[in-house]
């Protein structure tokens, strides 16, 4: 705000000194107009008028800036993060299931993590199914028998979310006798692989284990 | 264009408040005496509308905040409280619910007035970008709105709209999360959803007051596309204006009123008064109808990052249309062949949106399989929003930049008041208008 004052002295010699102690490392205008000055005084070139060198006003100014932009910076990260799920959404992430609930034939749907889960008891005629097409064209390729625990090849489960857009397919229906997603029509065959539509993944097996014979826990 | 003020304070309070904060000359000469075309016809009336609808959403949703609950325990049952028990609630809701769609009709006939009379070429790039900008919020706002009621298609059209932004490779997963905060659309995504759909109405008034002033800078475009050369092509925004405005919004808030108390839930869908359920998806999930022909352009593709990048690049590219069009010509009054193919573009909009309404297999001539390319009978929705999303995209990209070099357009009038003031009926006996300028 003092520019202008500043400008109009310039032209007066007796002021020379004075500007040039005052407007050393302002901004590349300043310095030229200085520059103007100190040529018709006929000084020799102060030591920290160069152009290039960042003086001790300039490193004050960076200095500044960067100290500013770094605590903004690291403060924005807890504003980001709030958003990110909290402890107790984390800690309520395991359930367990009877198995003795589910026909053969059957699906029970069950709510994990706030997702439907698919538990099926497959029939024969599904599982051979699903190992007949093992060498098929698969989009997401996986064999059956990765796809259950080793022994269990009777028990799928499934996060029942459609790996296109998290719709939830209906069981038995599409092509393929597995599952049929409503929304922009994905087909899964009896091991939930993707067989047919958007869908770009076959529906994810969650972690899980057996805790007996008729008992799972889920997470 | 934003000479001279020309108020003048009448009372002493006036002039005092005058040299401290110049706040009611402002207001003077942007609505009062503002200088506007005397040529714009009701299509520049949307704007007013629109400023309206934007003051009708505020009001009618600070007071719904008011009563409901935002959490997914009580906010179905708290919505039905403020449609049952809470004194005019059902009028409160219907207003702001079908206030959004009504916000839509008309941010839509204001963006195609724009694209038909070249509004946003030289000088007006900031402002069309602007508005394109409000646009974008605006979807945004609407889209938390819709997620609020917490009935099906809210939770699920939450489901699906999240879940797009998890196609992008490797930060996907981490942005959806992030939004869900959990993992699953839930309670965390529900109270945010309400917090950000509280906030961004205000920076759409911010938006909005730079949009208005950077109308103010070069002034109202018209319909001839032609500038303003002298005071004689303009009249004061008041009386003419605020009149004209204010006679399409009665006609305007008619259409509102129709909505609101004949035919409330005509544009919602009945799905959305079934509590939400995370477990079951309805049959048939649609998005609001103005979402639905950017849903068409999301199915068309059968890839699914393909089919996000396409969506969100119908958005984008009219950020850029103002160094797309190469024509010089602002209005297509004088452009018949951009003409004809602005006609097509407003039909290839409506055909996507009836799409995005359409099961995508379904046939689009019933009982006719024809054969199946692409993952799709050709016969089918799927079919007609890919060969429409095309012609979306070339015309913005093909047509615009091409026909501009190639067209031979109409004489333009030479002013504003040239093609009035030389029309035989309007020539008074005796008296020629503007003979140095006919031939």
């Amino acid at each position: 705000m003092s520019g202008g004052a500043e400008g109009g002295a310039l032209p007066d010699v007796g002021c020379a000194r004075w500007v040039e102690a005052g407007q050393t490392g302002r901004r590349p205008q300043a310095k030229g107009s200085f520059q103007v000055a100190d040529t018709a005084t006929g000084a020799t070139a102060d030591p920290h008028a160069s152009g290039d060198d960042p003086n001790r006003r300039d490193f004050i100014h960076i200095a500044a800036i960067a100290a500013a932009a770094g605590a903004v910076g690291s403060l924005a990260w807890p504003f980001i993060d709030q958003m990110n799920p909290s402890a107790d959404t984390l800690a309520m992430a395991s359930i367990e299931f009877d198995l003795t609930k589910v026909a053969e034939g059957q699906q029970v749907v069950l709510k994990w993590r706030g997702k439907p889960l698919f538990v099926r008891n497959r029939t024969a005629a599904e599982i051979a199914a699903a190992v007949k097409d093992d060498g098929a064209a698969l989009r997401d390729p996986a064999k059956d028998e990765d796809r259950h625990k080793p022994g269990k090849a009777q028990w799928l489960v499934l996060i029942g979310t459609c790996t296109h857009l998290g719709c939830v397919p209906t069981f038995g229906g599409g092509d393929y006798g597995g599952w049929f997603c409503p929304c922009h029509g994905s087909h899964y065959d009896t091991s939930g692989r993707i067989r047919k539509g958007p869908a770009p993944k076959n529906l994810a097996v969650p972690d899980y284990d057996f805790l007996s014979d008729t008992k799972v826990k889920i997470g | 264009m934003s000479g001279h003020s020309t108020y003048e304070p009448k009372t002493g309070f006036e002039r005092w408040l005058d040299t401290r904060l110049p706040i009611v000359r402002l207001a003077w000469d942007s609505v009062v005496d503002f200088p506007t075309p005397k040529n714009l016809n009701y299509w520049w009336t949307f704007g007013g509308i629109l400023a309206l609808c934007l003051v009708i959403q505020l009001a009618t949703g600070i007071v719904l905040a008011m009563h409901y609950v935002p959490h997914v325990d009580y906010a179905f049952a708290s919505v039905e409280h403020i449609m049952r028990d809470v004194n005019y609630g059902w009028l409160l809701r219907y207003m702001h619910a079908n206030g959004a769609s009504m916000f839509f009709v008309a941010v839509y006939i204001h963006m195609f007035r724009g694209l038909y009379y070249g509004s946003y070429k030289a000088p007006r790039e900031v402002l069309w970008i602007i508005g394109c900008l409000i646009y974008l919020v605006m979807m945004a706002t609407a889209f938390m709105g819709y997620v609020l009621p917490w009935g099906q298609m809210s939770f699920h059209g939450a489901v699906v709209i999240t879940n797009l932004l998890g196609a992008f490779p490797i930060v996907g997963d981490a942005i959806t999360t992030l939004l869900w905060g959990g993992f699953a659309v839930d309670n965390p995504t529900l109270n945010r959803f309400f917090s950000l759909h509280y906030l961004l109405p205000f920076v759409i008034a911010g938006l909005v007051a730079l949009h208005v002033w950077a109308l103010h800078v070069p002034g109202n475009n018209n319909p001839t596309g032609v500038n303003v050369q002298s005071k004689a092509d303009t009249v004061p925004f008041h009386p003419y204006y605020t009149v004209k405005d204010g006679f399409a919004i009665v006609l305007f808030l008619m259409l509102f009123g129709a909505f609101v108390f004949y035919n409330p839930d005509a544009l919602g869908h009945a799905d959305n008064y079934i509590p939400a359920n995370p477990l079951v998806t309805p049959s048939h999930i649609v998005p609001e109808w103005y979402f639905l022909p950017f849903y068409a352009i999301l199915r068309a593709v059968p890839d699914k990052l393909g089919g996000v990048l396409l969506m969100f690049g119908a958005i984008a590219v009219m950020f850029v249309l103002p160094w797309l069009d190469t024509s010089k010509v602002r209005s297509m009054r004088y452009r018949p062949t951009a003409k004809l193919y602005f006609f097509i573009f407003v039909l290839v909009c409506l055909v996507l949106g009836y799409c995005g309404g359409q099961l995508p297999d379904n046939h689009v001539i019933p009982g006719l399989s024809t054969f199946t390319l692409i993952d799709a009978d050709l016969n089918s929705f799927v079919w007609l929003s890919r060969i429409t999303t095309l012609y979306y995209f070339a015309y913005f990209l093909v047509i615009l930049p091409v026909l501009g070099l190639t067209e031979t357009p109409l004489p333009q009038p030479e002013s504003i008041s040239e093609p009035v003031l030389s029309h035989p009926a309007s020539t008074p006996a005796g008296a020629t208008a503007s003979p140095e300028k006919r031939g």
